[in-house]
């Protein structure tokens, strides 16, 4: 391919570069600083000072690596593309080494001095130890069985609680400020000397002990870029790294000064955070045009910067997501999530705290960075209220058309009116912004844990076999009827709701256990100091310290599932075109012998997607069931359950554990995406799909994700522009909640299928994010290229 | 008139008009352009069209055609239209749709509530409805009821004619329409009578009547190489928009991507040896256009990235 620079500098370019070809790899130094601070500490502390203090024992060893060239410096791991491990989440066997360094797809190199050490110093200490391993053993032999069959996924079995995003505490807050608060804090009369609130002080302890863990940190990169500087020959690059030295110096420890300060402060506690645990992780800056436009007016009045300077140092800054994959998964996690991204997703424009139009010079300049950039870390997000100018929209829309899966579209109103239905302040609402793919969240405030996806279509299979799961050959369900004695299609739904709850339940009953579990074990107080108000309350984050806590369970295959019981409804009930015993044979032989009467179903039954009522009552009906099962239950940690309605690849995997399914679908194929149509089933045009994807009531979720795939032509010029735009609005002014385009046109696709190394540059829209089409898996690339291209007509 | 008979809906419709619209392709056309690229909208009846690459050889429609008129080749079905009735039991049953049925009735509350589902993107995108077809006015009862109706609820309409029907038809549906797209097709009168199969003349009266009625008109060309790209054309095309006092046409190239369309009615289809017009072409049309006073407007912009 040929090489553009699109406007990046010969600096940006070079750490692009290096970005852009490093093989990821796995660094044994995390685990072995962990495993040593454990050794130390372990019974002689609190667990949340344990934690500070494998926090501080990190920050003060690990290894400081400053790229040549860089602005804005520090890894997780020990350089560009190193991931570390989390021995105390899940320690990986030998094999899970293995299968990470060999597998074909989202492999790490892993070499022989880690593979030893992992063997020697690692598992023999971790062995039994870690949370994955306690988790597992806690859980009951229902979740278990469940949990084999596919009819859910666990996101915390080998990752921490995570996300959550910074607010703008840190553009305001140095360290030392919240030190100084924990001080004030600890002397109150409330907490000082009051045997009761032990708890509370271990707590705020070891929430002062990150904080200087912190600055320490940083001033060990200040002193690295110092030494650096002294055998530097370029004098520009000399005046850098004493910058840089300067930079580091000042914050964390205090407030950001400038737009530079503002961004490596920033990075320092995006490391500490994703170092701290791995929280799987979504964490980001959140709405950062917001945040950094008062240093950016300031530093261009004071003339310390021009656009081109800002440029570059936003630039420097994407580079460093883009240098940290995600650590390495294994199992059924990797199959929910298989990629090396870790889901920052940074929010532009939207509304201010005041409720009006918050977009500014440093959104556009932000979204010229993204064009230039086009890494897949940070991914980027617009957040289009109706306050916002069309120009923002537009000038967005010229990128996403380009076909690289960059930025995706949120609906400001959906989100507010989704935030203030849970609870949250309208201030909050207006700071707050969407993560991870698509989920809401009052930033910096709320505690909103994905706590894993929900095989909705599985429930059905396992009701039409009255409760038996097929693939397993386990009973998982309760008797809920032979569907052959089902007198009518209501019938059969109420079966459905019953396994549905009868399978919730467990879910719901498994995740109590595990946020136990990790409050009491895995506390996080480093990421504690940065989301409101686990200080004020001395309260971790893991153990609902945070004003807002929610949990998500993800619904998958909507589409699927809708489609099956349309085909039900219509063929059994309404046209009595097939009995129940033809059908559920028909599903039990995968349609063998039987395509003809595959293909009448598939093009016979009202395919959800096409602004039909039939089939899309029954979508909102199932919805609803999903809604009303979960939206309100409390947590453990004293929060509330909510839905959304995201796959990110675990579509895949949900579709390979279930059968042949009534709408005509074989076993093993890809369930629907989010929630948009069955792959190839929206053969009414883009309005007609973005109708009935507005059907379910968004503003109940905390997030849905709907795909729409173009072809490039029907994109192209102003006019194509236009509709891109008039299809957003229409669909944001339906309450509908996030949207995404797929700009490569099917040859394309095939092509880089049949020659990966022609095209390696080629990022294509998953699923709430974008991925390197190579990377994915034959299956996920084969159903990208089936998902409808919609043409201009 | 309370029904009528159509073949198609098209929503997201980016091409015939303004904005966002949804186009609904009335049945039966008093023209017979050899070039139509919807072969299926000539006749007023239903039609069958047959796709059989499709086929499964499931020999469904064999078993169940109650005239005999389908017989299984080794190339997918075949119907003896001499035969067929076009009782469409086969287009109803086939499970891969290698039969496939063109046209249907429809009430006008029917077809409005169709057209208004997608009122929100029309008022974003300032699109609306267009009847296009075969000719729309040949069911000019049904749709003015539908004009009336879609009127009443505030939708953009246009209606896409060959210009060819009753003064009257049209003059029912000004206080109705928004945009005339007027399809131009041939004003040579000897070559329309060849091509189009009728006189000249009612066209370019009802143009001339539009126009004076203050209707808003967009008249769009189809180029057809050797049938209508020929300078005695061109200029009487330029005096036919001067003397209505119309400034400005669309040029649409013509293409072959219907043709398929005519095998599968099992129609002929005689246009296999005209060419679509290549931009030099459009380009030379434009100039004498443009040298004439006339703006030209191009069907689809691109833009290089």
């Amino acid at each position: 391919m040929i090489k553009q620079n699109r406007g990046m500098n010969d600096r940006v370019q070079k750490l692009r570069e290096i970005s852009e070809t490093t093989r990821p790899s796995i660094s044994i130094e995390r685990a072995l600083l962990v495993t040593e601070a454990y050794k130390n500490h372990a019974g002689k502390v609190s667990i949340p000072v344990l934690r500070a203090l494998v926090f501080k024992h990190l920050m003060e060893n690990k290894t400081i690596h400053i790229e040549n060239g860089e602005l804005i410096v520090g890894e997780r791991g020990t350089g560009p593309q190193v991931t570390p491990t989390y021995p105390e989440l899940c320690c990986h066997t030998l094999d899970d080494l293995s299968v990470i360094s060999e597998r074909e797809k989202i492999s790490f190199e892993v070499n022989e001095h880690v593979r030893n050490t992992q063997e020697h110093e690692i598992i023999p200490y971790w062995h039994g130890r870690s949370m994955r391993e306690n988790i597992f053993k806690q859980m009951s032999k229902d979740w278990h069985n469940c949990y084999e069959a596919g009819i859910f996924t666990e996101f915390m079995e080998q990752r921490a609680p995570g996300h959550t995003v910074a607010g703008d505490k840190i553009y305001n807050t140095g360290m030392l400020d919240l030190k100084a608060q924990i001080t004030s804090k600890l002397n109150s009369p409330g907490l000082k000397d009051n045997p009761d609130q032990e708890a509370k002080r271990e707590q705020l302890k070891a929430m002062d002990i990150c904080a200087d863990a912190l600055i320490t940190f940083a001033k060990r990169h200040a002193q690295k870029a110092r030494e650096i500087a002294k055998t530097e020959i370029l004098p520009e690059r000399r005046a850098e790294l004493l910058k840089v030295a300067s930079v580091c110096e000042r914050v964390p420890a205090n407030a950001p000064c400038d737009m530079w300060e503002a961004l490596q402060y920033y990075w320092f506690v995006h490391l500490g955070v994703i170092t701290e645990l791995n929280t799987w992780d979504a964490f980001c800056p959140g709405r950062l045009d917001q945040h950094l436009r008062p240093f950016y007016e300031k530093d261009i009045e004071k003339g310390n910067l021009n656009r081109e300077k800002a440029k570059e140092l936003l630039e420097c800054f994407w580079i460093k997501f883009n240098n940290q994959p995600a650590p390495p998964k294994v199992g059924i996690t990797l199959k929910e999530s298989g990629t090396y991204t870790d889901f920052s997703n940074i929010n532009l424009g939207g509304v201010k705290p005041d409720g009006k139009d918050g977009v500014n010079d440093i959104t556009y300049l932000l979204l010229e960075v993204i064009d230039e950039m086009r890494l897949l870390q940070p991914s980027t997000n617009i957040q289009l209220s109706k306050k916002n100018p069309d120009l923002f929209i537009r000038k967005a829309g010229e990128i996403i058309r380009k076909g690289w899966g960059q930025p995706s579209v949120f609906n400001v109103e959906a989100v507010i009116q989704e935030l203030l239905i849970q609870g949250k302040s309208l201030v909050d609402a207006r700071n707050g912004g969407t993560s991870g793919c698509v989920e809401t969240g009052a930033f910096g405030k709320e505690s909103y844990i994905l706590t894993g996806y929900f095989n909705l279509t599985k429930v059905l299979e396992i009701t039409l076999n009255n409760g038996f799961d097929p693939l397993t050959g386990k009973q998982l369900g309760p008797d809920t009827g032979n569907p052959r004695d089902f007198n009518s299609f209501e019938e059969l739904l109420k079966a459905f709701e019953t396994q549905l709850k009868h399978f919730l339940d467990i879910k719901i009953t498994g995740n109590q256990v595990i946020e136990k579990l990790y409050a009491d074990n895995m506390p996080a107080p480093f990421l504690s100091l940065i989301i409101d108000d686990c200080l004020e309350n001395a309260k971790d984050y893991n153990a609902g310290g945070s004003r807002y806590n929610t949990n998500y369970i993800q619904g998958v295959g909507i589409g699927s599932i809708t489609d099956s019981l349309a085909s039900i409804k219509k063929h059994i009930y309404d046209d009595q075109k097939y009995s129940w015993d033809r059908l559920l044979s028909a599903l039990n032989t995968n349609f063998s012998g039987l395509e003809a009467m595959r293909q009448y179903i598939i093009h016979k039954t009202p395919h959800y997607g096409n602004d039909d009522d039939y089939p899309d009552d029954i979508m909102q009906k199932v919805f609803s069931m999903f809604h009303h099962l979960v939206d309100g239950r409390k947590t453990f940690r004293g929060g509330t359950y909510r839905i959304n309605m995201l796959p990110t690849t675990c579509h895949v995997y949900f579709g390979s554990i279930i059968g042949a399914t009534p709408d005509g679908r074989l076993a093993g194929i890809p369930l629907s995406e989010g929630i948009s149509p069955v792959q190839g089933t929206d053969i009414s045009g883009p309005t007609a799909v973005i109708k009935s994807a507005a059907k379910m009531d968004h503003l109940l979720t905390g997030g849905t994700l709907l795909n729409l795939k173009f072809s490039p032509i029907a994109l192209a010029g102003d006019k194509g522009l236009d509709n891109l735009v008039h299809l957003v609005r229409s669909y944001f002014r339906m309450d509908g909640h996030h949207i995404q385009f797929n700009v490569v046109d099917a040859d394309t696709l095939k092509k880089a299928q049949a020659n990966p190394e022609l095209h390696r540059g080629l990022i294509v829209r998953v699923a709430g994010y974008s991925d390197y089409f190579n990377n994915l898996s034959e299956q996920l690339q084969n159903e990208i290229i089936t998902r409808t291209a919609h043409e201009a007509l | 008139m309370n029904k009528g008979i159509i073949f198609n809906i098209q929503r997201f419709s980016l091409h015939d008009g303004p904005g966002i619209r949804t186009t609904i392709f009335f049945k039966g056309c008093p023209l017979s352009c050899p070039w139509c690229q919807n072969p299926e909208g000539m006749r007023p009846e239903k039609d069958l069209f047959r796709h059989s690459a499709r086929c499964i050889a499931c020999r469904f429609c064999v078993e169940h055609c109650p005239e005999k008129a389908v017989e299984l080749t080794e190339n997918g079905p075949v119907i003896n239209r001499d035969l067929c009735s076009l009782c469409l039991i086969c287009a109803e049953n086939c499970p891969v749709e290698a039969f496939e049925k063109a046209g249907r009735e429809i009430t006008v509350g029917e077809l409005v509530n169709e057209i208004i589902k997608d009122r929100i993107i029309f008022e974003e995108s300032g699109g609306g409805a267009t009847f296009s077809g075969g000719e729309p006015l040949m069911q000019s009862g049904f749709l003015i009821s539908v004009l009336k109706a879609l009127k009443n609820e505030g939708i953009h309409t246009a209606i896409e004619t060959s210009g060819y029907a009753s003064w009257e038809s049209f003059r029912d549906t000004l206080p109705y329409t928004d945009l005339y797209l007027f399809d131009l097709k041939i004003v040579d009168p000897g070559k329309c009578k060849e091509f189009l199969g009728v006189n000249i003349e009612p066209i370019l009266e009802n143009l001339n009547k539009l126009a004076k009625n203050n209707a808003d008109i967009l008249v769009r060309i189809p180029v057809i190489p050797s049938v209508n790209d020929d300078l005695r054309n061109l200029n009487l095309v330029v005096k036919t928009l001067n003397s209505a006092g119309i400034d400005s046409l669309e040029l649409i190239p013509y293409h072959k991507l219907g043709s398929a369309k005519y095998s599968n009615l099992d129609l002929n289809y005689s246009m296999h040896n005209i060419e679509p017009p290549g931009p030099d072409q459009l380009d030379r049309i434009t100039k004498l256009l443009e040298a004439s006073g006339i703006i030209i407007h191009s069907e689809v912009e691109r833009e290089n990235d």
